[in-house]
């Protein structure tokens, strides 16, 4: 196979009709992703990092960068073997089985790198990189990939949408928290069930999204 | 008598989802209808005992170094097992769980169960463990789906409840997203509030 080849098989495999990148497609997905099916407020991926995570703000904005970093890596590794190795030798099911493995080796390997290479990195991101690996997120993020017949390059930019809208939703709660220390909950409602509550009323703000990009 | 223990152990006193909060995402995602949370409570339940099953009969085989990713091996292996069965026998209830049964793998109540309970106890009281983990976890998706289906759809199992009067205007909210956040704050209150009096009853 010819670099030329590969470059277009990766561009349009799965992909029926529209063969590369279409800009007004690729925002849809980006919108999408990001705020109508925002993965922790509507699609429930990631609920416990989401709870467990965002106490305070600065460990909320690390453990958003590391789940974008790890689902981008994440959604290149598994479109490949998927689309590259598990479609042509027919088996597709043992689809779950690679993703997990590759994943999980994906996280032990990226922990490994930064702990050599980038030791402040490894530091703020460290203690949230174990977490990933059955963070639901990442793996919900390559299996909708496959399940929508992304390319390559959509896939991408999905996946890192979908780490965006992460990231954001952990945010916002974890500002939303912080104040709610100080707030005078219902003694019965004080901790986990406070909480939901809170989200229930983010997810609502979310469902404002629907409609938009389609 | 420890069988037993083990056996109700999950069902109310460490229960996964309530006590424990393991298992949130599918627990939220699938809660929208009886029907949804049945299915995904037997499907978790059957990879639970099977998984419990393996991990306990080779607790003293696999090196602990590498134990998680053996744990994660064997749980998969019983998803995908799962994922073909549903899909050939019940394509319906497959479609509308969806991504969610690939999902099982990471649902942390069973590798927790692996982890924390099936490679220190014999085969017998880890499948007593599965059983009651499995069933707290599925009687926990009914509770929550019970009144989101109810309220969001007046119905019960695809049984007419409330009457189409209500079908013409229900809390669509309940279905919806918010929905299961807003109803699992409050059941978690309630349980908070059930906790208190126990305790100051028995003081």
């Amino acid at each position: 196979m010819t670099p030329a080849t590969l470059l277009s098989t990766l561009l349009s495999a799965p992909e029926t009709g529209s063969s590369s990148f279409d800009l007004g497609r690729m925002m849809a997905i980006i919108i999408a992703a990001i705020f109508v099916n925002n993965f922790v407020l509507s699609r429930f991926l990631g609920i416990c990092p989401f709870l467990g995570v965002s106490k305070q703000l600065d460990s909320a904005i690390g453990m958003g960068a590391a789940v974008i970093f790890v689902m981008t890596l994440a959604t290149l590794g598994s479109w490949t073997v998927y689309n590259l190795l598990l479609v042509p030798m027919e088996l597709t099911y043992l689809r779950t089985i690679a993703f997990i493995l590759i994943i999980a080796s994906l996280v032990q390997l990226v922990e490994m790198i930064l702990q050599k290479f980038s030791p402040t990195l490894y530091q703020a991101l460290g203690i949230f990189l174990p977490l990933i690996t059955t963070n639901c997120a990442i793996l919900g993020v390559a299996v909708l990939n496959i399940d929508e017949k992304y390319n390559l390059g959509y896939s991408l930019v999905n996946a890192i949408a979908a780490g965006i809208g992460f990231t954001l939703a952990l945010v916002l709660m974890a500002g939303l928290r912080q104040k709610l220390e100080l707030a005078d909950v219902p003694p019965a409602l004080k901790g986990k069930p406070v909480a939901f509550l809170v989200a229930g009323v983010m997810s609502i703000a979310f469902l404002g999204f629907a409609g938009l990009g389609g | 008598m420890s069988l037993v223990r083990d056996l109700t152990n999950g069902i109310y006193r460490e229960n996964p989802v309530f006590k424990l909060a393991l298992g949130m995402c599918p627990f939220l995602a699938v809660t929208t209808s009886v029907e949804n949370a049945i299915g995904m409570g037997a499907a978790a339940t059957f990879v639970l005992i099977c998984s419990n099953f393996l991990v306990s009969l080779f607790r003293n085989l696999i090196p602990s170094k590498v134990r998680i990713p053996c744990y994660i091996v064997i749980i998969a292996t019983f998803v995908t097992l799962v994922d073909m069965v549903m899909n050939a026998y019940l394509p319906d209830l497959h479609r509308s769980l969806g991504i969610f049964i690939p999902l099982i793998v990471v649902n942390c109540i069973i590798l927790g169960r692996a982890e924390g309970f099936a490679n220190r106890h014999p085969v017998l009281n880890s499948l007593a463990d599965a059983v009651g983990m499995g069933v707290g976890f599925t009687l926990a998706m009914i509770i929550l789906a019970s009144f989101r289906e109810l309220l969001g759809n007046g119905t019960w199992l695809n049984i007419n409840v409330l009457g189409p009067s209500y079908q013409n205007q229900p809390l669509l909210i309940a279905i919806l997203a918010p929905g299961a956040f807003i109803l699992l704050g409050f059941i978690l209150g309630f349980f908070n509030i059930l906790e208190k009096r126990r305790g100051g009853g028995g003081q």
